[in-house]
């Protein structure tokens, strides 16, 4: 079976081949025959790659440790879900996935691009199948899952526990979703370029790829972020880790390509720079690929005594990049400018999205990549963490921010500011008055807490205002304008509902960030602290057998002010045997948006424990925020206009009457 | 991608004598003032055997030591500015979390400033060029414009 999966990843890589080529030629020399190749060949390339995929997943179910992988990163007493979760995670079983959701990209192109003029459709395969067939060889060639070992061992050597969690099972897929989501766009951009053609309908096309990668980036980061949250143990959300700057460069790309998208489909407008943003992002994509799993961030040494991996992904990333951007010079010339517009406008204000995003994008790529560059140039070492990035990346954000409620409210071509802002009065002033409430009333609250809260505000009211204006609540009668919020296009509900997302994670952040109180203490049991106007009282330590670990239980119970338990914090400390490794595990209790968390730390001499408790204020809504925002995206993806599949003459012509609607 | 992250810190700690967790209640200064800065330096301090995390968040030995230190520095009446300087004196400038000013760091803090403002700087010119653009007709326009319309107008 484990062969069985070899063999269908090298016939895999054989048709990313054939898809590759075949489908090229045909649209150059205009063959409809070999052109046509490319859907079956996609098709059957996924499945191939979902066969390989399967034969993995297997190995690791039934513990199979003649495989080398399985050996290295499963146990047979772990738990069915980590077994199969563990699969993607190692770097070979992680690869094997990134190329399996590539190839289903492929197949769902093909699927639903039925539609599609046949040279884009055969060119947006032919790259898909040029991405695919590099990363395959790159698994052949270094990473090659299915390695057998021999004699094969009784017993494997286990999963890090740190990663035996849900968030495995779901962080990295949908990441990587995300990621390779952006491959489709970067196709179609280098399909547009090799024909030189580009038109408000490829912005249509392209607009779902980018909404759906976008969507699951979204998931993928606030799953990642949550994760490390409760699983590391003090309660941060965000490290500005190289490592999570990696996926929100993509992210922070893709957001600002989403808008410029729009742009281009409804003005013809900004084509060029959407091409461009369609290439970077989808290199981004790549570069965080490149940085996790070249190993090249652990040290420039680390990557320079192991570097096969590392140089063929290098190889990868500048043949794409350099590629792509090389035939962007050669042909973007060739592509007609498009609407113009005077500077305060929709299409300005998306404009000024593009331009601050952008620069958050260079701003997190210098910060990820200079301390390498320097190292590698004059072998300075210099770190560059959390201090530089709240000092750069923050005072980026609070511009775009304040801007975001005035985009949806203005007209295309030219719009009225004045009159936008006087439509967002009512926002401004309910910002106004929470920021002189949080200023007067909440203990602790700093100026900058409160302009904080009162910017995330500011989002969430302009947000729901923009949707009140459309449905023309205040100005019609109720009836008539429920009727009308009924009937809205669900692509104004996704920009209101995302824009409402991005401001719920701003108040979570800056709530926490700012407000959030600590305690360290050391408890014996039947102690009392009180946090936040609760009581926690340490009740003791109990021992606990888990599957394939042991643990120390301590019990928390948690009082309100009359002295009424309301439950039971249970934060512990973990060991695990197979790997000889401890791990800790918060206890965290949700009180409203808000969460208290505990988190053990070592027995001290003379019978007590050092306990850290943090009150965490409104710290759900980063996360609620981001599922928002993915609500947002979801439903703008499924607003007629741009519903996958739909027929290319009608999904025009709803698209020209939203269009004169606005 | 937490995953590298979390693998790296579970060499951290497993490379450390003893599990702790950041900041213990022994090491908590009397003073609350005191006390207060030294979290805000701590914060701005690598943990030099960790992957990109300051001795605030870190379990590791060598964070603790250097916790300790800060503290000592600032309970004997140094200055923020004092307490870093000797740290760097001491660790290098990788202790810093945020680099300093300076010209060697020159590029990675003017980044942010030069993308902007080259951003905006294009997006004015080609905002006045846009509209200056559909200008007038040049003379060979003007003439075929002309014919055009004298063509349209002959009557039949």
């Amino acid at each position: 079976m484990v062969e069985t999966g070899h063999f269908a990843l090298v016939l895999a890589f054989a048709l990313s081949l054939v898809q590759f080529v075949l489908p090229l030629v045909g649209s150059r020399t205009g063959d409809a025959r070999l052109m046509a190749t490319a859907g079956p060949v996609a098709a059957t390339g996924f499945a191939m790659t979902a066969i390989s995929f399967a034969a993995l997943t297997a190995a690791y179910v039934l513990s199979d440790f003649s495989v080398l992988n399985v050996f290295e990163n499963s146990h047979s007493q772990k738990p069915l879900l980590y077994k199969f979760s563990g699969t993607w995670g190692n770097h070979e079983g992680s690869m094997l996935l990134w190329v399996l959701i590539l190839t289903f990209f492929g197949a769902l192109v093909a699927a639903f691009g039925r539609n599609l003029p046949a040279t884009l459709r055969a060119n947006v395969l032919s790259i898909q199948g040029l991405i695919g067939s590099a990363f395959f060889l790159f698994i052949l060639a270094t990473s090659n899952p299915f390695a057998r070992l021999n004699p094969a061992p009784i017993e494997g050597q286990d999963l890090n526990p740190v990663l035996q969690d849900v968030g495995l099972a779901i962080h990295p897929p949908l990441l990587y979703l995300g990621y390779v989501g952006f491959s489709v766009c970067f196709s179609f951009a280098v399909a547009a370029l090799i024909e030189g053609r580009i038109d408000a309908a490829w912005a249509r096309w392209v607009r779902p790829w980018t909404l759906a990668a976008w969507v699951f980036l979204t998931g993928g980061i606030a799953m990642g972020s949550f994760w490390a949250y409760y699983e590391l143990g003090w309660g941060g959300f965000w490290f500005w880790d190289p490592v999570e700057n990696a996926s929100f460069m993509p992210w922070l790309a893709g957001t600002a390509l989403l808008h410029s998208a729009i742009v281009m489909e409804k003005r013809s407008a900004l084509k060029i720079w959407t091409i461009l943003l369609a290439i970077l992002t989808f290199s981004l994509s790549l570069l965080g690929t490149f940085l996790v799993r070249s190993g090249v961030l652990t040290s420039v040494h680390a990557f320079a005594t192991d570097p096969a991996r590392g140089v063929f992904i290098l190889a990868i990333l500048t043949l794409f990049i350099g590629g792509a951007l090389a035939l962007f010079a050669w042909r973007a010339q060739s592509l007609a400018p498009g609407g113009i517009f005077h500077p305060i406008s929709r299409e300005g204000a998306l404009v000024l999205n593009n331009l601050f995003l952008s620069t958050a994008v260079a701003t997190v790529l210098v910060g990820t990549l200079y301390p390498l560059a320097l190292e590698a140039v004059t072998g300075e070492k210099i770190s560059v963490g959390a201090p530089f990035f709240d000092l750069t990346f923050g005072p980026l954000m609070v511009p775009l921010l304040i801007a975001v409620p005035f985009g949806p409210l203005l007209a295309w071509k030219r719009a009225d500011l004045w009159a936008a802002s006087q439509r967002l009065a009512l926002a401004a002033g309910g910002a106004l008055v929470v920021i002189l409430f949080v200023a007067l009333f909440i203990d602790r609250a700093s100026v900058f807490a409160a302009l904080g809260i009162g910017l995330a505000v500011w989002l969430i009211l302009g947000a729901l205002t923009d949707l009140a204006l459309k449905s023309g609540i205040g100005s019609v009668s109720t009836s008539v304008a429920l009727r009308r919020f009924a009937g809205l296009p669900r692509s104004a509900y996704g920009t209101s509902l995302a824009h409402l997302g991005l401001g719920l994670t701003t108040l979570g952040i800056v709530s926490v960030t700012t407000l959030q109180t600590e305690h360290i203490l050391t408890m014996k049991p039947g102690d009392t602290v009180e946090v936040a106007g609760y009581q926690l009282r340490f009740d003791g330590l109990q021992p606990f057998q888990g599957q394939n670990f042991t643990e120390d239980r301590g019990l928390f119970p948690l009082l309100d002010s009359d002295g009424d338990v309301l439950t039971t914090i249970m934060s512990a400390k973990r060991f695990y045997p197979a790997r000889q490794m401890p791990t800790t595990e918060a206890g965290i209790s949700t009180r409203g948006l808000s969460q208290m968390y505990v988190s053990l730390g070592d027995p001290v001499d003379g019978g007590g424990i050092v306990v850290r408790i943090w009150w965490k204020p409104f710290v759900t809504l980063i996360w609620l925020g981001a599922v928002v925002m993915m609500g947002g995206g979801i439903l703008s993806l499924l607003d007629r206009r741009l519903r996958v599949g739909a027929p290319a003459r009608r999904a025009r012509k709803t698209g020209e009457a939203t269009g004169a609607a606005h | 991608m937490a995953l590298l992250r979390t693998l790296l810190m579970v060499l951290a700690i497993a490379f450390s004598a003893t599990v702790t967790r950041a900041v213990l209640p022994d090491e908590v200064l009397e003073d609350p003032v005191l006390e207060s800065r030294a979290r805000a330096l701590s914060a701005e301090l690598r943990c030099l055997v960790c992957q990109n995390q300051s001795i605030d968040d870190s379990n590791a030995e060598l964070a603790r030591d250097l916790r300790i230190l800060v503290r000592e520095r600032l309970v004997a009446g140094d200055t923020n500015e004092e307490v870093m300087a000797f740290i760097v004196s001491r660790y290098g400038e990788f202790v810093l979390l945020k680099p300093k000013f300076s010209i060697q760091n020159l590029a990675l803090w003017g980044t942010p400033l030069v993308v902007i403002l080259a951003g905006a700087g294009f997006l004015l010119l080609r905002g006045r060029g846009a509209r200056t653009q559909p200008g007038r007709l040049s003379a060979d326009e003007e003439e075929r414009l002309g014919e055009i319309l004298r063509e349209r107008d002959r009557p039949n």
